[in-house]
């Protein structure tokens, strides 16, 4: 997804014009947070299953060329026919190949970030072939012609009224309903008649075991599994990074997932599939896109690790008040700021900077990723490769500036004192963007410096 | 070279240095009783908890709630409240299905979670696609959590397990919750002595 030239910054302007929204996205987003709390705190032993999680991934990610040719051998032996793309352009080719094959020319599909992070919407449509998102969030942004602004949440940003609107217009529901139970009931009619009708759907994954070669799919809604018993075809794609090495490893895994997402103890379906029913097919596509890089990366690799439940984007300060469209990328939040610059150094150069580094992401994380501590380090290697908004270069020039020398330091405050007190609109204007929210601080008489020396003497 | 030899060739120079896995899991924190933890929650996520003793019980409470539409089971013991030979159908000609009476292997007390696998479920669509689903388990065969579930699983062959629990539900609009997205809108789940 390209904003044009907007930066985080510009985006989050745009949404927080409306300041009633952005309270209503930031408690929203809270209360999800604090469901989450509610949920581990049941747990006695969370942190031990969060440790025991970030193991097991940083296992996957040191072995990861054996895990994945011991997955495709197991795969292949089950039934599965099993694909590689090492990026997003060859991912949308083959998925788009296999539906060609099979005379296919609409399609749906369940929630997989993977073909939102490879456009693959946009690439079939290209290629006059309709695709239904099925998932109720995603099919609402869908019809709104916008992509999802939360990797679990898809349509968190949107009111029912909107919604109500939406369905008012695409699907015939009397005007002016906004009620959730009527609007879902609405969208199960419409979309059961799309899963009777296709041939083919696409579903993502959320974790595959390399010793059975199963993967497993987690909705709450049942979409997935709609989809995928009653067709034909069924194409999984997944980011060669969802491997686990043992299907054990899945209780760890599944513990912690929804938990952590949501809330809940577990998704209403966790389906185990491994070979394809009689007479269907079943694909696998396993994606590249940038991850051999990330995982090139000792201070970054580790994002590798995440298993998507958005824990991050509920807790972010900034996330909840800027909304997942500023991020300008398919995962938004702290771990699409940590993920994006490694697809796009110059593209995503905000987003590191879109965050207050308080941590909270890194300690709801369940698989423990640092994910402050790499958002200040993309910090230092956007700076170093040259691609920080040149505002801040400039910002922090002046401050170097300043602060070595201890002449122009004390003279420099000095100055501003008396700029503030005789000349104030050179300071209460729209340049300063510490302005815009707040008001300047009355000036001191005197620097701390001239006060210490006052006091210093009259002891 | 191919996609999946370049691939595999970047994954092998970039991955770290070995790291071993970790101990596995175990349930630390049994609950006192498992039954009574999987049906508290299990009515939380919107299902029904029904203890019975045998299948005339569950008969009588599907002829109570259900009487009239269309149900299907993978159980010969519900044969008399149920349509005969529907396995070898179509899956799409089971949109209509009012009522699907199938069997899980267990249920785990933590999340109240089935264990259910293609063979009783005799088609993949069933306890996907039906209005309302109904699971019999045995209360022996309620384990504590995800950990003793993989155990009991082991190293089990199967073309596609689920682990279902509740009814098929979402919160997409404003997160309110809706049960009944596009799977069953309820579960009543059949505990047997």
């Amino acid at each position: 997804m390209s904003s044009g030239t907007k930066d985080h910054a510009a985006l989050s302007d745009i949404f927080n014009k409306d300041e009633e929204r952005v309270d209503w996205h930031d408690e929203t987003l809270w209360f999800v947070r604090a469901k989450r709390d509610k949920a581990a705190h049941n747990i006695p032993e969370w942190e031990a299953l969060r440790e025991s999680a970030s193991l097991i991934k940083n296992n996957v990610l040191s072995n990861l060329h054996n895990y994945l040719i011991e997955f495709e051998e197991q795969a292949q032996k089950n039934g599965v026919t099993v694909h590689w793309a090492v990026d997003a352009a060859e991912h949308n080719q083959i998925v788009h190949a296999i539906l060609k094959e099979h005379g296919v020319n609409r399609l749906i599909k369940s929630k997989s970030m993977l073909t939102e992070e490879c456009h693959l919407n946009e690439y079939l449509k290209q290629n006059d072939i309709e695709v239904v998102d099925t998932d109720l969030g995603e099919r609402i942004v869908q019809l709104a012609q916008e992509p999802p602004s939360h990797i679990v949440l898809p349509c968190i940003h949107k009111k029912k009224e909107e919604i109500g609107e939406l369905f008012h217009e695409h699907l015939g529901t009397p005007e002016g309903m906004s009620d959730p139970v009527f609007l879902t009931a609405a969208a199960r009619e419409h979309l059961r008649e799309t899963f009777l009708t296709r041939k083919a759907a696409i579903t993502g994954v959320n974790f595959a075991v390399a010793e059975t070669g199963e993967f497993v799919v987690c909705t709450n809604e049942g979409n997935a599994d709609m989809g995928a018993h009653l067709a034909d075809v069924h194409i999984a794609c997944m980011g060669i990074e969802k491997i686990i090495p043992k299907r054990k490893n899945l209780g760890v895994f599944l513990r912690l997932l929804t938990r952590s997402a949501t809330g809940q103890p577990i998704t209403t379906y966790s389906s185990h599939f491994k070979k394809p029913r009689p007479g269907q097919q079943m694909h696998l596509v396993l994606v590249d896109n940038g991850r051999t890089t990330q995982l090139s990366r000792p201070d970054f690799r580790n994002s590798l690790k995440c298993i998507r439940c958005a824990a991050c984007m509920n807790t972010c300060p900034v996330y909840r008040r800027s909304g997942g469209h500023s991020y300008h990328t398919a995962v938004a939040g702290p771990i699409g700021s940590i993920l994006a610059p490694n697809l796009d150094m110059k593209e995503y150069s905000d987003l590191p900077f879109a965050s207050t580094l308080c941590g909270s992401c890194s300690n709801v994380c369940p698989v423990k990723i640092n994910i402050h501590e790499q958002l200040y380090k993309w910090r230092q290697v956007i700076v170093k490769e040259g691609y920080a908004d040149p505002t801040k270069k400039l910002a922090m020039k002046a401050m170097e500036f300043t602060l070595s020398s201890p002449f122009v330091y004390k003279n420099a405050g000095k100055v501003g004192r008396w700029f503030m007190k005789h000349a104030p609109f050179t300071v209460n204007n729209k340049l300063n963007l510490w302005y815009q929210h707040r008001e300047m601080p009355a000036v001191p008489k005197e620097s701390f410096g001239e006060w210490y020396k006052k006091n210093k003497k009259n002891d | 070279m191919t996609s999946r030899a370049k691939i595999l060739e970047k994954v092998l120079s970039n991955q770290p240095e070995a790291q071993p896995l970790p101990a596995d899991s175990f349930t630390t924190f049994p609950a006192a009783d498992p039954v009574q933890a999987f049906a508290t929650v299990l009515t939380t996520i919107g299902g029904t908890f029904i203890p019975v003793s045998d299948y005339q019980s569950v008969q009588k409470y599907i002829l109570e709630h259900f009487a009239g539409q269309r149900i299907v089971s993978t159980l010969p013991e519900l044969a008399e409240v149920s349509e005969q030979g529907w396995e070898n159908q179509d899956p799409h000609s089971y949109a209509n299905v009012d009522l699907a009476v199938i069997s899980a292997h267990f249920g785990v007390a933590e999340n109240a979670a089935l264990w259910i696998t293609e063979d009783l479920m005799h088609q993949r669509a069933i306890p996907f696609i039906c209005q309302q689903l109904a699971v019999v388990v045995n209360k022996k065969e309620i384990v504590q959590t995800m950990h003793d579930a993989y155990l009991k699983i082991g190293i089990a062959d199967y073309g596609f397990g689920s682990f279902i629990a509740g009814p098929s539900k979402t919160a997409d609009i404003e997160q309110s919750l809706v049960l009944g997205a596009h799977g069953p809108k309820g579960m009543t789940v059949f505990v047997m002595d």
